[in-house]
């Protein structure tokens, strides 16, 4: 299948790609999606002492949608308070990334990823 | 990509192949108005005279690569509907006799959807589960057969895994019960000797496309001695002894014979030539970590190979292969993400079957295209690994399978 431009960049070269330690208070982590779907997403932000996260990476498994989803989405979640992040839809990813309907579920998956992380690091701190 | 045309390194011949030079000269020869283009059918004129004896000499041809009579085979449109015609009119034929049929999960999908269409008319199907290599278990085939079975549909050469099934044990088996045996021979033709003369075979499907003939074109073995009956699935004109109406295609029916010809002379050197291309992939990424081969080794046509690189998912691996023509058994194009049921079906772990990439090589690749293919693989899995959180597990010594993923 032929890929969108934007979507070619990411997959050309990802930002933000890595691993923070998830065991760091100041760590949230999401690891959503599955092998057996053919995609596996972990995003995870660094948030300092005023909510605002300071830093983001990724790692993902899955096809070049998902990978542009991701790696979109860290850049974007960076600068950001947790509620902005939060607010973050899908929808805007499958737009900036023009994504043809059967890959919308790549970006369901990355907002699904910055929820999750999100959740965890509140858990951390509730 | 290959430095002389700019374009992809072509290792996808089990999709298609090109027609070869010598064919496309012969295939003009019958088009245009100064040609042979007549009606092989018509019976009053030199026109017609002149276009059956190609047709004719072509059937001969094809006859003669596997070892059958002339009068054996049936030209069609390719291997699908060969496979429809067998299979639905053998099943239609002696539906009276039994309406059981038995075929293999791994099959071909004209296989499988043929089948799937005399379900709904009533009719019963087993499908067998492939051992893990990818072949058939004898025993388990025998133990499925039945009083009522009809017919038993099992491919020669597999499309995705290229495994070789032992079609001589299981048309034995098939003649002991007296049950018509179906072998589609798509992949197989031309790539592996055989004789239909001494072979239990009753009924076997051909494609032109998968040779170096045209594509749109194909044939149908029909044993004559025993007699194996059909019922026609496309009615008209009465062609092909009443088994498929329309009038012949000469020059697609020329350029098949002419590809089976070549086949049969050049075949025992081209496959040693193409199993030392295999080779020679395989050399070059067999030490990396976590690649493994799907299907038997050795039972395994010349020119396939199947391999999982695991922790990798296909289709990102083929976008970062742009510069290779090759195929994924991860179907992530479709809305369902469903990996390839043939890997699936030799219980294959999810990852894996999402981490398949078919190589299938031919007759015009060259050892610079292997070369150039193994660095591109190499370089493209391990920036893919990098970027995989699976992989990163992996390496930490998780056990992938005992965390508890939520499917989406």
């Amino acid at each position: 299948m032929a890929y969108g431009e934007k979507v070619l960049d990411h997959y050309e070269n990802p930002r933000n790609v890595g691993k923070f330690d998830q065991n760091e208070s100041d760590i949230g982590t999401g690891m959503v999606g599955a092998p057996a779907c053919g995609d596996v997403m972990r995003l995870q932000i660094k948030v300092n002492d005023a909510g605002v996260i300071e830093d983001a990476v990724f790692k993902t498994y899955g096809c070049g949608s998902a990978i542009a989803s991701s790696s979109l989405l860290t850049e974007w979640v960076k600068g950001k308070t947790l509620d902005e992040a939060k607010a973050i839809k899908n929808t805007q990813l499958a737009e900036e990334l023009a994504l043809p309907p059967v890959k919308i579920h790549c970006s369901v998956l990355a907002e699904d990823a910055i929820n999750a992380a999100v959740e965890d690091y509140k858990k951390k701190h509730a | 990509m290959n430095d002389k045309t700019n374009k992809p390194i072509y290792l996808d011949y089990s999709a298609t192949t090109p027609i070869d030079e010598r064919v496309v000269t012969e295939m003009i020869k019958y088009m245009g108005p100064e040609g042979v283009f007549g009606n092989p059918a018509s019976r009053s004129h030199a026109y017609g005279w002149t276009a059956e004896k190609a047709v004719e000499q072509a059937r001969q041809h094809i006859a003669d690569l596997v070892g059958a009579d002339a009068r054996e085979i049936i030209f069609t449109s390719g291997a699908t509907e060969s496979d429809n015609l067998a299979i639905k009119g053998s099943a239609h034929f002696n539906k009276k006799r039994g309406q059981h049929i038995i075929t293999c999960k791994t099959e071909h999908k004209a296989v499988l959807d043929s089948c799937r269409q005399l379900e709904r008319e009533g009719f019963e199907v087993t499908y067998l589960d492939p051992e893990a290599n990818g072949l058939v278990d004898l025993e388990k085939l025998k133990a499925a057969m039945r009083d009522d079975t009809t017919l038993v549909s099992i491919m020669h050469v597999n499309n995705e895994i290229g495994v070789i099934q032992d079609i001589e044990a299981i048309g034995n088996a098939c003649r002991e019960r007296k049950i018509i045996f179906h072998v589609d021979a798509a992949q197989s033709a031309g790539k592996i000797p055989m004789n239909l003369e001494s072979l239990p075979v009753d009924l076997m499907s051909f494609s032109a496309h998968k040779i170096y003939g045209p594509k749109g074109m194909g044939a149908l073995y029909v044993q004559r001695k025993p007699r194996v009956r059909l019922e026609a699935q496309m009615h008209g004109g009465g062609h092909e002894r009443g088994m498929r109406s329309g009038t012949l295609a000469t020059h697609q029916i020329v350029g098949m014979g002419e590809a089976f010809r070549i086949a049969n002379e050049e075949m025992a050197t081209e496959n040693e030539r193409l199993i030392t291309l295999r080779n020679r992939l395989w050399d070059g990424l067999k030490d990396m970590e976590e690649v493994y081969i799907n299907g038997d080794i050795k039972q395994r046509v010349a020119g396939n190979l199947n391999i999982s690189f695991n922790y990798v998912e296909g289709e990102s691996l083929l976008m970062a292969l742009k510069d290779l023509a090759i195929s994924s058994g991860s179907a992530c194009t479709s809305a369902s993400l469903e990996p390839s049921y043939v890997l699936r079906a030799l219980g294959r772990n999810d990852e894996l079957a999402h981490s398949s990439i078919r190589f299938s090589m031919g007759r015009y690749t060259t050892n610079q295209d292997i070369d150039t293919t193994v660095a591109h693989v190499r370089t493209a899995v391990e920036k893919l690994r990098d970027l995989s959180p699976l992989w990163d597990m992996y390496k930490d010594g998780v056990d992938i399978s005992s965390i508890e993923w939520a499917a989406h």
